[in-house]
Formats: structure tokens, C-alpha cells, sequence
């Protein structure tokens, strides 16, 4: 268990920037996750850390030491990829024992055999020990690829999508597994994926990142309530956030002259010219009496709630209703925005104009 | 426009069935889903309706015509896979026009028809743009645009929007709604996203191991779900289902979930209900999506105090596992609800979003409170 302290770290690819300065700070026992595209460097970032890489720039350190000359064994930190790299012809139990029985570790046969027996109870595969691992479910063998991790009893755990190749129910059932198990363990994870669910659900905290670089570090509440700009608010959250192009005019944001327009914020005042407006389509709201009017696009009934796409010009505005909602495609129905709700972005930018002084958030991204 | 009727429709290799005695109306200008997991037989059933894939048993009709024994082409259809099959030295116009070119008809013809098309596919600023720097969703477009122009008399699309990314995925649902409902063209549309299903879908068809196994709404399929396998493939968090068993109490009945982990007062009307649909007096399997357990922070009546596990914050809402027992409750509250996990809250399953099933065979007993 261990800190982790990225600095100013800059990795390139036959001169493709993979990352550029990225600094970060993930707490001993923290369960954090790197969010973002393909593309974005999270693999990179883990390779780097685990020393399978070395960056061009920058350090790293693992519990306040700087591991740059420090070889993939001696960082003892264990890694989880998507695809399971088991033994196929061996039993569960032979591949957890594996990492345990190199050389260099010099460890007792009780010591194994407990050691193995402790990581089985933790996932709750105890049943498989002595089964093959090629007879084992996708599910099943991830839990394995993840106890061959747990037994070492490494410093951190790096974990690169275990879950995405695996359906997805099994993907809701090993999220909440995966969560359990860190608290229970107490151990730093640094957990790489592009499903911003997963991120959500896991997470103490999220770093978003976009090309090679961090947009935004901070809670699940933080990151959805509080975007930094407008491709962490329309990268997590579904349906992604409404953006609407405006122009602010005496006082409000004119998306469509007389026909959409909101109040700005008191601190926004000052401000004139090009903002997009933001809106969560869970604080749109759709009845009569709205002030606003637009005509049905689509209905998607997801069961547990539905999803009305209003068209209103060339705008479409996603809004989430209740399940038992009537609705009809193409009718003409109101709809509002919750005042409280709406964010504000700088058009060019795209950054979130804060709503304390309202300029462009310029507070360096990343230490937190 | 047409209706597509399967009937006792069998494909197997061997003893390996693929699809069994599948019966299935899709009518008229709907938008009929086909859904399961990989391997379900629902690709197949698409292939075979298109007249890709060959049957061994039974009859498809089309308009009432039985088709199972002529060509792909005579059937009149148009299909759309999930990789863009475009051409990559033709323009998106040209790419639309290719079937009305091919089938010779006049210039003007052809362009109106393209335009028609495009301005459906809001693609019209996109007509000179050849594939290649056409987005995923774009190319998708133009893929669907080639199929519509044809004015097929059915339209089959084989998980169209798969390879797209969620963002883009999540977009194209609403315009392949609104697309449908421009043109009305009978869709058959594959899937194994019950999102994308639910999301898009006059009705759904629920296929597992070659067998249809329900056939409804959005709304039915996901309210009233024929059994276990559709009731944990429709939604998300999946349905809990936890064992229980009914006790008769004085003008109520006891609910009793897990092991005696919790004991919830149910309408006296239950018991009768359970005794009566199931066969013998075996084991029942109680199902309730996260949305169904009410949970209050302070102590009610009729609710029972339990320990959130898990607390899984998704943004507008969160997930939270109650510990039940040795199993988990998991429950849908609104965002920061229950403050941690370790928190004890109080919780009792709404009675209308219950549902009883025969564990050994899985079917619902179709009780509704």
C-alpha cells in the first residue's frame, strides 16, 4: 500500500505526444480511476508506472521514493489487464501460486498455500481452486487474473479494463466486486478505463483525461455536478449534457431569439457575446406551462425512465422523464430548465465559467 | 411496407439448434427488435428473414407470400450491417444512389429521391463527402440512407451502431427513431444492447438458446417480464431476485426474503395468489429492480433496517447495495442519499414492482399486486 505522485511526466511515440506534463496525486488506500478516450494516454500512464516504460520527462514516486531506476519487480506493484493471461493447462491454484514461487521471493510452502487460500475467499473462488483455467467463464477467469494479483500482496494495483471484455451484466455484477475489494483490501488502485459508469461507480476519485493530458481531477459528484469544460460534461453522464451555442444579450442567453432564452447568472452580468449553455436532461422538465415549447423528436422508453429528445429550431434537447409519462412523438410539448441547474461555458474555449467570480476557471488542473 | 410472419421456423446443424419453432408476427411498419445475448440465434433469424441464410423447418412470409425458398434479392429488402459496407471511392450521393442507378432509372428521378433521403438523414451538407472523411455515425447515415432510397419493403439491420463509441451510440438511437417514423419502413433491427432495444423498440423480441422467450412493449417486457432469463436481461442494475417464502398472517401475508433476513407485510391477497399458481408447495423466487426498494433514512413502518454495503454515485442518481442476509439488495436512491457506506437505512419492496417467480423453472407466476 503506497502513495503514488506523478510529476510533470511527458511520454512521446516517434514524436506523438502520448502525454504532456501530467502530474497527479493518488492517496495511500485510494481507489482512483484515469478516464478517457482511446487515445487519451491511460494506458500509458499505467505502463509507466509500472515501469514496463520509462518517461521521456518528469518522475514518479511510490510511497515518497522516486522509482525512475527502479525495474518493474522492485515498484511491486501488480497489474490487471483486459485480456486474462493465465496459464491455460494449469488449475486456478497453480496460477495463483505462480508469482508467489519465483526465485527471488523465497517463500515458504504454508506461506503460499495461505496466501492462496486468503486471495480464493476474497473472490469467492475457493470452488475453481483445482478446476483448469481454460474450463473457466470470462467472469470466473478474471477473478483468477485479479487473485494472481491479490497475492502478491503488492503495493499498488494497476488495473487496465479488466472488465471491458466481459458482458454487460457481468461488467454491473464485478464493478460493485472490484469496489468491495478495495475497501476491504485498503489498497491504492489506479484503475484505467474509457466507461465513464465504471468511473462513476468506483472511483474516490476521477482524473479525465484528453489527449495526453488532464482536463479535470476530483470526486464523481465533482466531475458531474462541476465539469471543467465542455468535454468532461459531455464525456460522463447519460445522455451527455445538452450544450446550446447562445449569445448573452441584456441580461440573457439568447439561444433562439423569443423562443429560447434563459435568465444568465447574476455573476455572468458583465458578460457579453458567444457562451454555451448547458443542461443536464435530468433537469429538463417536460409539461405544459414551461415558457418553453418544442416538438417531439424521439421517445426512448428505457423501463426504468424515458428519454424525450425535443426538437425546438435545429436544437435538439434531450430531457429524462418518468417512465409513465405519455408522451408523442411529433406533438408540441412545453419544457423547462431548472434555473439552479445550468452551467455556463466559454464558447471558445469551452471551459466552465465559475459561478463564484464568473471568469474562465484557470486554477491548474491535476494537484488537487 | 410490409408485415414479416415466422412461422415454426428451425434452423440446426446436427442436434445443434439455432432457432426452435420460432413464431413471430412483425407487423406492418413497426420497429421490432430482436434481442439476446451472443450465440441466441437473433442474427440468424435476421439472415434468414433477408434470405442470407437457408431454414430447415417452417415458413416465412412476407406480405403473405411465402419466401423461404427464393433468393435474397427477390425478397426485397435491405440490409444493414454493422460495419459500414460503402463504397470508398463514391461519394455519399453517389453511394445513395447506386440501387436507383442500378435499378436504371432517370436522372431526375435519382436526385430528388437522394435529396428526399438526405434531408430525412440530415446529411444533405454531407452528399459530396466521400467516406473517408465521413464520421462513424456519418458513414452509418449513408449506409442507412442506401438501404432507405430502395424504398425495400422491409428494412434489416444487424447491430448497425455497435462499432460506434457510447457518445455517438447513445445519438443515433433517438435519429434512427426519428428516421423510422419518417419513413416507416418495417424494421428489423438486431441487438444485444437491451438499452438500445428498449430505447428504440415498438416491440422486442427476447431471444436465449435459439427459443423466443417473450415478445412485448418496452414497457411490457420491462414491467412484465415472462420469466427470470428477460426479467434479468431487460434493466439496468439488473433485477434482484432473492429466494423466499410466503407465511399466511391475519389479513396480511408475510414476505419472507433469504434465510429470514428480512420479513416484509405483503396484501393478504398474496398468499392465496402464490398457493394457487404454484404447482407445489416448492421454493419462489421474489424479483424487484433497484428502482422497486423504497429506502428511507429514518425508521417507517412496514420498512426494515439495512447496512449499505456499496454506494455506487452514477451522477443524476445512486446505486446502493444493502447487505441482506449474505446476499445484496441493491437499490436505486437519489444522488448522495445514503451518505456512506456502513450507514443503516430502511427499506421495503414496493408491492406493484414485485415479482413472484418458480425458481425451477424460471416462469413468472404472473401475479400483479
Amino acid at each position: 500500500m503506497a502513495r503514488v505522485e506523478l510529476r510533470h511526466i511527458t511520454k512521446t511515440f516517434r514524436g506523438l505526444v502520448a502525454l504532456d506534463g501530467l502530474s497527479l496525486d493518488i492517496g495511500d488506500g485510494e481507489f482512483f480511476v484515469l478516464l478517457g478516450p482511446t487515445g487519451a494516454g491511460k494506458t500509458t500512464a499505467l505502463r509507466l508506472i509500472a515501469g514496463l516504460d520509462a518517461p521521456d520527462a518528469g518522475s514518479i514516486l511510490i510511497g515518497g521514493q522516486d522509482v525512475g531506476t527502479w525495474s518493474a519487480a522492485q515498484r511491486d506493484v501488480a497489474l490487471v489487464f483486459q485480456y486474462y493471461s493465465l496459464y491455460p493447462h494449469y488449475t486456478v491454484r497453480e496460477n495463483l501460486e505462480f508469482p508467489l514461487k519465483s526465485k527471488h521471493r523465497r517463500m515458504g510452502a504454508s506461506e503460499i498455500a495461505d496466501r492462496v487460500a486468503r486471495a480464493a475467499r476474497t473472490l469467492r473462488i475457493e470452488h475453481l481452486l483445482e478446476r483448469q483455467t481454460d474450463r473457466l467463464s470470462g467472469g470466473e477467469m478474471q477473478r483468477v487474473s485479479i487473485g494472481r494479483a491479490i497475492v502478491r500482496q503488492p503495493r499498488i494495483f494497476l488495473m487496465d479494463e479488466p472488465l471491458s471484455s466481459l458482458d454487460a451484466k457481468l461488467r454491473e455484477i464485478l464493478r460493485a466486486e472490484l469496489k468491495d475489494l478495495q475497501m476491504r483490501l485498503g489498497a491504492t488502485f489506479l484503475y484505467v478505463t474509457h466507461d465513464q459508469v465504471e468511473a462513476m461507480s468506483m472511483g474516490d476519485r476521477i482524473a479525465v483525461l484528453n489527449r495526453g493530458r488532464i482536463v479535470q481531477v476530483g470526486t464523481p459528484h465533482q466531475i458531474y455536478n462541476e465539469p471543467r469544460d465542455t468535454f468532461v460534461a459531455t464525456f460522463v453522464g447519460s445522455p451527455a449534457m445538452n450544450l446550446l451555442g447562445g449569445t448573452i444579450r441584456d441580461g440573457r442567453l439568447v439561444v433562439v431569439p423569443g423562443r429560447l432564452e434563459v435568465q444568465i447568472r447574476k455573476d455572468l452580468a458583465g458578460r457579453s457575446g458567444p457562451v454555451t449553455l448547458g443542461v443536464r436532461s435530468e433537469d429538463v422538465a417536460v409539461g405544459p406551462g414551461g415558457g418553453l415549447e418544442g416538438q417531439v423528436y424521439a421517445v426512448e422508453d428505457l423501463g426504468v425512465e424515458k428519454i424525450v429528445t425535443l426538437k425546438l429550431n435545429e436544437h435538439l434537447v434531450k430531457a429524462t422523464v418518468s417512465a409513465q409519462m405519455a408522451v408523442e412523438a411529433d406533438s408540441t410539448v412545453g419544457f423547462a430548465f431548472d434555473p439552479g441547474k445550468l452551467q455556463f461555458f466559454d464558447a471558445r474555449s469551452g471551459v466552465r465559467l465559475d459561478p463564484v467570480n464568473g471568469e474562465a476557471a484557470t486554477a491548474t488542473p491535476g494537484h488537487t | 411496407m410490409a408485415d414479416i410472419l415466422l412461422r415454426d421456423v428451425e434452423k440446426h446443424f446436427g442436434d445443434n439448434y439455432i432457432i426452435r419453432k420460432l413464431n413471430l408476427e412483425i407487423r406492418h411498419r413497426e420497429f421490432l427488435v430482436l434481442l439476446g445475448p451472443s450465440g441466441c440465434g437473433k442474427t440468424t433469424t435476421l439472415r434468414a428473414i433477408a434470405g442470407l441464410e437457408t431454414i430447415d423447418g417452417g415458413e416465412i412470409l412476407i406480405d403473405g407470400q411465402a419466401v423461404q425458398r427464393r433468393r435474397a434479392a427477390e425478397r426485397d429488402i435491405a440490409f444493414v450491417f454493422q460495419l459500414f459496407a460503402l463504397y470508398p471511392h463514391l461519394t455519399a450521393y453517389d453511394n445513395i444512389a447506386f440501387p436507383l442507378r442500378a435499378r436504371k432509372e432517370p436522372r431526375n428521378a435519382v436526385e430528388r429521391q437522394v435529396r428526399e433521403v438526405a434531408r430525412t438523414l440530415r446529411i444533405e451538407a454531407l452528399l459530396d463527402k466521400r467516406p473517408s472523411a465521413l464520421s462513424g455515425g456519418d458513414m452509418q447515415r449513408v449506409a442507412i440512407g442506401r438501404a432507405l432510397v430502395r424504398r425495400p419493403k422491409a428494412l434489416l439491420m444487424d447491430e448497425p451502431i455497435g462499432a460506434l463509441d457510447a457518445k455517438l451510440r447513445e445519438e443515433m438511437r433517438a435519429e434512427l427513431k426519428h428516421i423510422h417514423r419518417q419513413n416507416e419502413a418495417t424494421t428489423v433491427y438486431v441487438t444485444h444492447d437491451q438499452v438500445e432495444a428498449m430505447a428504440m423498440a415498438d416491440r422486442i423480441a427476447i431471444m436465449d438458446a435459439g427459443v423466443l422467450q417473450q415478445v412485448g412493449s418496452p414497457g411490457d417486457v420491462y414491467q412484465h417480464p415472462a420469466n427470470l432469463f428477460v426479467a434479468q436481461f431487460v434493466g439496468s442494475p439488473i433485477m434482484n431476485v432473492l429466494p423466499a417464502a410466503v407465511r399466511r398472517g391475519d389479513g396480511y401475508t408475510s414476505l419472507v426474503l433469504g434465510e429470514d433476513d428480512a420479513i416484509l407485510r405483503f396484501p393478504g391477497a398474496l398468499y392465496a395468489e402464490v398457493v394457487e399458481r404454484r404447482p407445489t408447495d416448492g421454493p419462489l423466487a421474489v424479483g424487484i429492480r433497484p428502482e422497486g426498494v423504497l429506502v428511507s433514512r429514518q425508521a417507517l413502518d412496514g420498512y426494515v433496517p439495512l447496512e449499505a454495503h456499496i454506494v455506487e454515485p452514477l451522477g443524476p442518481y445512486d446505486i446502493v447495495d444493502l447487505k441482506l442476509g449474505r446476499r445484496l439488495l441493491r437499490c436505486r436512491t437519489a444522488s448522495r442519499y445514503v451518505e456512506r457506506a456502513g450507514d443503516t437505512v430502511w427499506a421495503r419492496l414496493d408491492e406493484k414492482q414485485t415479482h413472484f417467480f418458480d425458481p425451477r423453472t424460471g416462469e413468472s407466476l404472473d401475479i400483479r399486486l
